[in-house]
């Protein structure tokens, strides 16, 4: 016990001696947890909407301004042809082009079908289907009035089902929750696997392993007296994280704050075990940062934070589950 | 028997088909002065590895400080010091710090550390340097210090593993001061070195060529024999056999 005791007082003056380590600890994850959020979110807004109105009716007109009342949309106009119209898709100056045909409404009205044309700008792709989801949802409730208004003359009244969803835990389906906790985890994970990968690397990397290597220091020891620091390390960044997203975002733990911290506390010691892992097979600490980011990336892909796992192959869904 | 410190008998070392080490014999009295030559290749530092209970022997047997190699290195680890050709001393550290933390994992008492520091850092003359970082001392310095932590916790043997490579040749002088100093205290110095003026300062010197110990005599005993004048004529005419 003595010697882990000072092995860990050796440790603790190192690293707070070392001048990059308090930013590392205080200012990296201020600066992520404020910012990555602001990022890191799947609601596209103000994407540019390019409206062809070729009806110019006023049913053509209650369309628009549905587009309009959107937050999602930023409405452009002034063009009428949709040749003109697919420059602008080029460019990118535009994200989605909605197109009114003439006789829109009135040939409903007719008994045809209406046609409304929607192009989309698909190279970002995951973008492109989220905001013809919006698109499509607004065309819906603007359809459903169209209905409702024809429905009280001319058209026997018809019911339709309507779907509505409500959140559980998320209500306002708010992305903030959801993204800073899962950033947390990402960080926490980061700043243990990369300080006792490093550390123990930089030992190497200076020769001063070998010394300690004859010395009467055992394996456990060893071990305790480096990871032990870097566990505690990790624990104050989650704890300083929970105050901070509590402060910044009023984000609350609903469960027990025990619970959180026991599996954080066992999650850690797996990913110091990554850490020294990484450690033994590098020699220098480049090749260690890396390795590192090589298992940083694997677990962030696969953790289904930003790819849903069950749109992975099956093969992947089988190291997921493994890993979690 | 009893005198020897360090007892080596047919001890090998054979990575695959390449004997680094190819059954080497000897044996180094209590408060000798054993100089460790060869070049570079030659087998030096896996024969020191081995002693160290760094590397597991192929074959043969070695006792270190009356300890068995491949029984118990742990116990041989405490009741020896050693200094690598790397400075091995943390340089973020600062002098003390270094001291305490070295006096720590050999188990010393607080009281034996203190009182033990404070003479250290007398002898040395480094007392008001003893906050100072390491990184910021000399390189002769940092040597001798490194040496000095390296027998901090009084151990029966020190292992030199080119303690004087990149220093100048007064401080080299200076530093060989240290070292007979400690030795005429009944400590057991076991060296390896490139400088053939140092194998002169030396009780007894092996010359390894190839794996195998292909002189070891004191230097005055070999330069008669090899009818050389200095130890670095000896030392050319062994290595181009």
């Amino acid at each position: 016990m003595r010697t882990i005791r000072f092995i860990l007082r050796k440790e603790f003056l190192q690293i707070f001696r070392n001048k990059a380590m308090l930013p590392i600890i205080f200012v990296v994850p201020i600066i992520q947890l404020l910012v990555l959020p602001l990022a890191a979110t799947y609601e596209v807004k103000n994407s540019k909407l390019l409206v062809i109105d070729q009806d110019m009716s006023p049913d053509s007109q209650k369309l628009r301004q549905a587009f309009e009342a959107s937050r999602y949309f930023s409405l452009h106009e002034g063009i009428f042809t949709v040749a003109e119209s697919d420059k602008l898709l080029d460019k990118r100056a535009v994200d989605m082009v909605l197109v009114i045909p003439r006789g829109f409404v009135k040939n409903w009205a007719k008994g045809q079908m209406p046609r409304l044309a929607l192009r989309v700008n698909a190279m970002d792709g995951s973008k492109a289907g989220i905001i013809a989801g919006y698109a499509q949802e607004i065309i819906g409730r603007f359809n459903g009035e169209l209905a409702a208004d024809f429905s009280g003359n001319a058209f026997s009244r018809r019911p339709t089902i309507q779907t509505e969803f409500s959140y559980w835990f998320n209500t306002e389906l708010n992305y903030k929750p959801y993204m800073v906790s899962a950033i947390l985890a990402v960080l926490v994970t980061m700043v243990c696997l990369f300080l006792s990968a490093m550390n123990i690397v930089k030992e190497k990397e200076l020769g001063t392993i070998e010394q300690i290597n004859v010395t009467p220091i055992r394996k456990h020891e060893f071990l305790i007296g480096k990871l032990l620091p870097f566990w505690c390390i990790g624990m104050f960044e989650l704890i300083f994280g929970l105050g901070l997203t509590r402060l910044v975002y009023g984000i609350e733990l609903a469960g027990s704050v025990w619970v959180v911290l026991s599996f954080s506390g066992l999650y850690m010691v797996c990913v110091l075990g990554i850490g020294l892992l990484v450690s033994i097979y590098n020699h220098t600490q480049q090749q260690a940062i890396f390795v590192a980011w090589f298992f940083m990336m694997l677990f962030i892909l696969i953790s289904g934070i930003f790819t849903s796992l069950e749109s992975m192959p099956r093969w992947a869904q089988y190291v997921a589950h493994a890993v979690r | 028997m009893a005198d020897y410190v360090i007892q080596a008998e047919s001890l090998s070392k054979h990575f695959g088909k390449f004997k680094a080490v190819d059954s080497i014999s000897f044996e180094v009295k209590a408060g000798e002065i054993f100089g460790f030559l060869g070049a570079n290749g030659a087998g030096k530092t896996t024969a020191m590895r081995m002693l160290t209970g760094l590397s597991y022997p192929t074959s043969g047997q070695a006792k270190v400080a009356g300890f068995d190699v491949r029984k118990h290195p742990e116990d041989i680890r405490r009741n020896i010091g050693y200094m690598s050709q790397k400075f091995s001393l943390y340089e973020d550290l600062t002098v003390r710090e270094n001291i305490r933390f070295f006096g720590g994992i050999y188990r010393m008492s607080d009281a034996a550390i203190e009182r033990k520091c404070r003479e250290l850092l007398r002898g040395l003359q480094l007392e008001s340097e003893a906050g100072q970082l390491v990184g910021s001392l000399p390189l002769g310095w940092k040597q001798k210090l490194a040496f000095s932590v390296a027998v901090f916790h009084d151990p029966k043997i020190v292992f030199l593993d080119e303690p004087t490579g990149g220093v100048d040749p007064v401080t080299r002088r200076l530093f060989w001061d240290m070292i007979y100093q400690k030795a005429s205290g009944g400590l057991t110095v076991f060296v390896t070195t490139h400088y053939m003026d140092e194998a002169e300062y030396c009780d007894r010197v092996s010359i390894m060529v190839d794996g195998r110990i292909e002189a070891l005599d004191s230097p005055k005993a070999l330069k008669k024999k090899y009818s050389s004048q200095t130890m670095d004529e000896v030392f050319l005419k062994l290595a181009r056999q």
